[in-house]
């Protein structure tokens, strides 16, 4: 197992590789002077002339690669060309709050999710089970923006009981407001996920109770609770973990959106900011970073696998 | 009389939409204390939920208990509550099931699989819960129990799991037990050992066995009494020597007689040149990488092995024992490592799949399982017709001849356009037959063609190969691991252990004279010896 991971952490060196030379091509190939592209509509040729100068252009491409991927591997993603602070102090700025919003949001899924998708399996066909099943339908049909919305207007605007926006870092005020500004984002965001997560785990442990080993169980003279929670639910662990893995993946396309909402200085806003002022090395940036997140990510979820079935083995 | 188990009147209800009314009608019997009762019947005959009945672990959406009694220690077991009902799970009676590796829960060390039930059977404490299931898995005989109790399932082999599963049912002491088939999946010389423990075991601690079983052989090894059910209904009951002396009912007496003997009938010898011979064929699995040495299991050491047409070569041998990997070799489903495979004289152990494709029609399968091996989406029709239209067949001329294919293998040609779950298991293979002889291929192998099929069907398909094999001068590779069956229809036999071909001979020679002591041994497993 130590040699595996070894072995998939060398192989993630193409991958990124391969991501690296998209991200380089993504500006160079699209269409028009990449100068002109990222100075927008109405710079100066003065102006764009600096940035072809700045992203050194006029190179060959090739050249222009070598000496990309080098700084990268010196772990120089570029500078901003607006707020020219470097990529990488930019990204670690804004880990924070987009780190604890992911994690809360994951969370706090995992513990609403599982549970309310056991039952549903476990009581498969009944009200119970369709009740969960109608919140999942609506919990993947309403998009995050408006759930957003709806939230600040019922629980800040009308009831006045959670902050509207902002974001509060624990580190600096405390749990208590870090809290209370987390509430409605995370809300907000676990809402998909929670729906997605009951509806997998439903499906798993309804596969897992026609086992034959349940059948075992009863047999035994266990109650329904401990067939559940010690035969069931890790027999179906392996696709709930992988839902749960992807689903931190999906996450992304949600926080963007979440940030910008609710105003948290986060990894999404910072993208959402740089895509507007085509800040192409900060694009550059985060791309790389979140490949790399992902990555990482999917060897997690495969060295998890090993820890809930003990016939996995690497 | 000391009953332990009385069920009277017993009578299961289906849901409204099945073929019939009731799961089983009006099933009495009765289990007393030291003895083996076994419950004997095709698929369908309700003999398993029975016994999932008295367990109380049928399906409940499904089955509903609409008229009788089950009466054990002294309660009817089908008006207590499930509360009172666990209680006696596991405790006062236990039961173990067919197939020990998924019976068993595949993320748990089997000891902790043990002590689950002391734990909510007793108050003992974890390590007295420990000594006990170690105790347990001694007397079930299990090497090295400390080891194999921090084992998983899947670490160990099909014996050893279903000597767990005993274990784990009798740790309590339970005066009833209720097995289900609890040795159809094992091999025959692991279900001549595991059969002799539970007689053992229920001899010394003087245990009611309720034995579910559709082979006789193991009826005539284990039972005390016997009571044999069709479509829901006991037909007859009574004293073992009596039923298998003097059967009463037709159905008991049809059953019995299905049963194939271990003497073969004496075959001519053929003497025609062989149409696929294998020479040294070498398969192994699993590799080493630079980074870790796998375990590599040789599934085929030097094999060589040849068929002639009209000939039947049978290949026998345990799970594991390579005869399937001998058989994909053979069509060249897998490429061996090395030997040769000659087809009318062309070697094909190296082709490339496009030389191969004229090959695909020469060697045709019939594969275990005919649930399985139909695409459910696609009707019969479509299924064989499917084959001689890929080589350039017309429709017309590849449906007429499915048609008649139809009629030969026993199917009536206007069911040409229904889907496979609208056939028995037994129609099914007659169809996947049909579907093989289509291709006009001249040799046909059946890897285990008939080990799912009920006893009654399972004659009617033997004879229909033997029937087709002749018509059609086919030669058939039949691979087995029932030694009745390979008695009968096979007229040279290979014997495989471990990879290797231990022992080749016509099929009345081995039977007679066994030279090898693994074909000894194969041979005396076999259950029911001293009655067919």
């Amino acid at each position: 197992m130590f040699v595996y991971t070894i072995k998939r952490a060398l192989m993630t060196i193409p991958v990124i590789l391969v991501v690296a030379l998209f991200v380089f091509l993504l500006l160079r190939l699209s269409p028009g002077d990449p100068a002109a592209v990222i100075a927008g509509d109405y710079a100066t040729a003065e102006d764009v002339a600096r940035i072809r100068e700045k992203l050194g252009l006029s190179e060959p491409i090739v050249v222009q690669f070598a000496s990309w991927v080098g700084a990268l591997l010196q772990g120089d993603f570029g500078t901003s060309i607006f707020s020219s602070k470097p990529v990488t102090e930019l990204i670690k700025q804004r880990l924070e709050p987009t780190l604890l919003l992911a994690s809360c949001t994951i969370i706090f899924s995992v513990i609403v999710a599982v549970p309310l998708g056991t039952i549903a399996a476990f009581k498969a066909g009944s009200w119970t089970d369709r009740t969960v099943m109608l919140f999942s339908v609506g919990g993947f049909s309403v998009p995050v923006f408006v759930l957003g919305y709806i939230l600040i207007y019922v629980f800040s605007m009308n009831l006045r009981i959670l902050p509207v926006q902002g974001y509060k870092s624990p580190f600096e005020f405390g749990m208590i407001p870090f809290l209370r500004h987390m509430i409605l984002p995370t809300l907000t965001l676990s809402v998909i996920y929670i729906a997605l997560l009951a509806r997998m785990t439903r499906a798993s442990v309804i596969e897992v109770l026609e086992e034959d080993y349940i059948r075992t169980a009863r047999a035994k003279g266990l109650s329904e609770t401990k067939i559940l929670m010690r035969h069931a639910l890790r027999n179906a662990a392996v696709p709930i973990v992988t839902v749960i893995g992807l689903g931190i993946a999906l996450l992304i396309g949600g926080v963007v959106v979440t940030e910008s909402v609710y105003n948290i200085p986060g990894l999404g806003r910072l993208v959402l900011d740089a895509v507007l002022a085509r800040d192409y090395p900060i694009i550059q940036g985060l791309i790389l970073f979140f490949s790399l997140v992902y990555v990482l990510l999917n060897l997690l979820i495969d060295l998890a696998y090993t820890f809930f079935d003990p016939r996995i083995k690497y | 009389m000391n009953k332990l188990l009385e069920i009277k009147g017993l009578t299961v209800t289906l849901p409204s939409k099945s073929d019939r009314k009731y799961a089983i009608s009006d099933v009495s019997i009765s289990v007393e204390k030291n003895e083996i009762l076994c419950v004997v019947g095709e698929s369908g005959s309700g003999k398993s939920v029975t016994a999932f009945t008295v367990m109380g672990i049928h399906d409940k959406r499904a089955l509903t208990i609409s008229k009788g009694e089950i009466l054990f220690d002294g309660y009817d077991l089908t008006k207590i509550g499930e509360d009172q009902f666990r209680k006696f799970r596991g405790k006062k009676m236990a039961m173990i099931f067919q197939e020990p590796m998924t019976a068993l829960n595949p993320v748990m060390k089997v000891g902790e699989q043990i002590t689950e039930i002391l734990e909510i059977h007793t108050d003992l404490g974890p390590s007295k819960r420990k000594s006990k299931a170690i105790e347990a898995m001694e007397n079930v005989k299990l090497p090295d129990p400390e080891k194999i109790f921090h084992s998983y399932p899947h670490e160990l082999s099909g014996g050893q799991r279903q000597r767990i599963m005993i274990a784990m049912a009798l740790v309590l002491e339970p005066d009833l037990l209720i097995a289900d088939e609890p040795t159809t999946a094992l091999d025959v010389t692991t279900q001549a050992t595991i059969l002799e423990l539970i007689k053992e075991i229920q001899v010394r601690r003087g245990m009611g066995v309720l034995f579910i079983t559709h082979d006789f052989g193991v009826v005539a090894d284990i039972a005390d009494r016997v009571v044999v059910m069709q479509h829901g209904i006991v037909v007859e009951q009574d004293r073992v020597n009596q039923i298998l002396a003097h059967p009463q009912h037709e159905y008991t007496k049809m059953l019995i007689g299905s049963v194939p003997s271990m003497v073969p009938p004496q075959k001519k010898s053929i003497d025609v040149q062989a149409v696929l011979e294998l020479t040294e064929i070498n398969k192994s699995f699993g590799k080493s990488s630079l980074f870790r040495k796998d375990r590599i299991v040789n599934a085929a050491n030097k094999v060589s092995l040849k068929v002639a047409p009209g000939e039947t070569l049978g290949i026998v041998g345990e799970s594991g024992s390579g005869k399937s990997t001998v058989a994909r070799c053979a069509i060249r489903l897998i490429e061996p490592d090395s030997g040769s495979i000659l087809v009318k004289d062309i070697d094909i152990a190296k082709l490339r799949e496009s030389g191969l494709r004229y090959l695909r029609r020469e060697i045709q399968i019939v594969f275990q399982d005919p649930y399985r091996s139909l695409n459910p989406r696609r009707t019969v029709g479509q299924s064989i017709v499917e084959g001689p239209m890929n080589f350039g067949q017309t429709e017309e001329a590849a449906v007429r001849k499915a048609k008649e294919l139809m009629e030969i293998v026993g199917l009536k040609p206007d069911t040409f356009n229904r889907f496979p779950h609208q056939f028995s298991g037994g129609q099914r293979q007659r169809i996947c037959i049909a579907r093989a002889l289509a291709m006009e291929p001249s040799i046909l192998i059946a890897d285990e063609a008939v080990s799912a099929l009920d006893v009654s069907v399972q004659a009617q398909v033997l004879e229909l190969l033997e029937n087709i094999k002749k018509q059609f001068s086919l030669a058939v590779l039949f691979i087995t691991h029932d030694l009745r069956v390979a008695a009968q229809i096979c007229d040279n036999i290979v014997v495989m252990k471990k990879g290797a071909v231990v022992e080749f001979g016509s099929t009345h020679e081995i039977y007679t004279q066994p030279k090898h002591t693994y074909t000894q041994a194969l041979l005396q497993s076999a259950p029911g010896q001293k009655y067919f």
